[in-house]
């Protein structure tokens, strides 16, 4: 009970806090022209092609607390990641990034730019034109990024396991503790329920996103 | 008063536009690629000219020899686009009042009088996917108006409507460019609609200004045939009601001391009327015809003969202070020995656009 209270509580705030950054880089590829574009899009994008382990380790080695980021942190700020749930969160995050930044993306990509001229003609600030124009059209794709990554922080495994380890009540997620309970005799009840709460959890969101869209997609039809 | 001069090049395409436009609907006429959106675009401040000024009444908006590029929102310069542009997510009436809500704009007409205008008041709580074309562009115009612009562009804003919608709009149009009292940009490559709707024309060809000037003046020019490829030549005579052929259904209407018939127009005696014949429909005589079925036979003096190398002439005709054009092929106007100065009666066998008030 306690890990699917921690999934859920690390995917969450995993998803809420990833999300405008995800937003701003979403906006920033779609619509950017600058150097080292290429450059940002591989980074947002290699939590997806590296193996976890890799990228926990990563996270380790920075946000450790012999980590460059990790020893500011704690020096500044009292902040400790390192086997905390904050820090299952941190990698939840990053390990769902690529998913948020990508529908996202792809809905600023899909917003007519001449609605926001035509806005901009009828004497509305940039500020008031993303805000009253862009944001409403790309908000199926803000849901759809934050459900998938949701439902990715809730399976993530390698990562978290090599970041912040494997503390029940701290940072055991669900995956983590059916990781646990398999090795332990007798616990394949536990294992089942478990993973049939995961099966729950997933579906639910993704309906939901579903519906969303749909929802969002019906109502703004045009033509 | 808009006063423009543009100098803009972008890659292979290069405008340069220089006319003014007062209060009223001024048309800017021209093949697709002439430059008229582009044209557009810039006055709005969506495209930076390379060089060039554009001033609104005393506000410059754009002056490249002292710095001034006035952002898009504080322009006033209203567009209504081809494709409406409508925000899919608002209802109509938000869409209506963005330039209140979001632009923080004021003054204008009153939204309800832009509402009975443009007879929208049973869409107000749609949305606009649920819209005609038709309707779209009507809410499109309503929106644009309400910023409380001071200038109003369109920029073909019927081209993607069949004739019925085009039909259903035009008579908007038409009040909007007598009744605005702000100066409105036409742009539009359909001669009928330039005729309906305009009092001043700029012809753009190749980027350049062709011919600029009040309507009639520049459709009389012979010289224009060619170079902004009107394949519809033609004239626009001004006409006064002078009474009505209940029996036949016809109108008669007076052009100087002379008259014509046209078939019933629906308005008073005294209304001023603007006729648009093409020069193809116009036929020339040395003695007044008769037994012809063509009523509408006109005195008239030859002022002008364009040759040309093809079959065709062309022949401008004085009607008082007025001016028709007619096509002929070259081996009838040599038959009948057309000069400067001969007097020679015009047959019109049909008129093709009409318009009601305006200023000649």
């Amino acid at each position: 009970m306690t890990a699917i209270r921690l999934s859920i509580r690390v995917a969450s705030v995993a998803t809420l806090a990833s999300l405008p950054v995800a937003l701003a880089v979403a906006m920033l590829l779609a619509r950017g022209r600058f150097p080292g574009k290429s450059l940002l899009n591989g980074i947002v994008h290699l939590p997806l092609v590296l193996p976890p382990v890799v990228t926990g380790y990563v996270l380790l080695l920075t946000f450790g607390r012999m980590g460059p980021v990790g020893h500011f942190l704690q020096a500044n700020f009292g902040i400790v990641l390192a086997f905390r749930w904050t820090g299952a969160a941190l990698a939840a995050a990053v390990m769902g990034f690529p998913f948020q930044v990508r529908a996202m993306r792809l809905s600023v990509e899909a917003v007519d730019r001449k609605l926001e001229q035509a806005a901009a003609t009828l004497g509305a600030s940039a500020p008031i034109i993303f805000t009253t124009v862009t944001l409403p059209l790309i908000l199926p794709g803000i849901f759809a990024g934050a459900v998938l990554a949701f439902a990715k922080s809730l399976g993530e495994f390698g990562a978290t396991i090599t970041f912040v380890s494997n503390i029940p009540g701290e940072t055991q997620t669900i995956p983590s503790a059916i990781y646990s309970l398999i090795q332990t005799p007798g616990a394949e009840g536990e294992v089942l329920r478990l993973a049939l709460v995961s099966v729950a959890i997933s579906f639910v969101a993704l309906m939901l996103s579903e519906m969303l869209a749909r929802q969002t997609g019906r109502r703004w039809a045009s033509v | 008063m808009l006063d423009v001069f543009i100098d803009l090049s972008r890659g292979e395409f290069a405008l340069q536009a220089s006319f003014r436009a007062g209060v009223g609907a001024t048309a800017i006429f021209g093949r697709s690629g002439a430059g008229k959106s582009t044209l557009v675009a810039a006055i709005a401040g969506l495209v930076r000219p390379n060089a060039g000024r554009i001033a609104l009444g005393d506000r410059v908006l754009f002056d490249s020899a002292h710095g001034i590029d006035l952002p898009v929102r504080r322009r006033r310069v209203a567009v209504v686009f081809q494709e409406s542009r409508l925000f899919p997510h608002l209802s109509v009436r938000r869409n209506l009042l963005y330039g209140r809500w979001a632009g923080r704009r004021s003054g204008g007409s009153s939204f309800d009088d832009v509402v009975g205008l443009l007879g929208i008041e049973a869409l107000l709580d749609r949305k606009p996917g649920r819209l005609s074309g038709g309707e779209a562009q009507r809410v499109a115009i309503g929106r644009a108006l309400l910023s409380g612009p001071e200038l109003l562009m369109m920029d073909e804003p019927l081209s993607h409507l069949d004739g019925a919608r085009r039909a259903e709009i035009l008579p908007f149009l038409e009040r909007l460019a007598t009744e605005s009292g702000i100066p409105i940009l036409y742009v539009s490559h359909a001669m009928d609609e330039v005729i309906r709707l305009a009092d001043q024309l700029v012809i753009l060809d190749k980027g350049m200004v062709a011919a600029a000037g009040p309507l009639e003046d520049v459709l009389n020019r012979i010289d224009l045939g060619a170079i902004s490829g009107l394949a519809e030549a033609g004239s626009v005579l001004m006409t006064e009601v002078a009474g009505q052929v209940t029996d036949y259904a016809l109108t008669r209407l007076a052009l100087g001391e002379q008259e014509l018939l046209v078939p019933e127009i629906a308005a008073a005696t005294g209304e001023r009327i603007r006729l648009r014949v093409l020069a193809d429909d116009v036929a020339i005589a040395l003695e007044r015809p008769k037994a012809l079925s063509i009523r509408n036979v006109l005195a008239a003096e030859v002022t002008e003969v364009a040759h040309g190398t093809g079959a065709h002439a062309d022949v401008l005709l004085a009607i008082g202070p007025q001016r028709l054009r007619s096509r002929l092929t070259r081996q009838s106007v040599a038959e009948l020995g057309l000069v400067a100065g001969k007097p020679v009666f015009a047959l019109i066998k049909s008129v093709a656009i009409r318009r009601g008030g305006g200023e000649s």
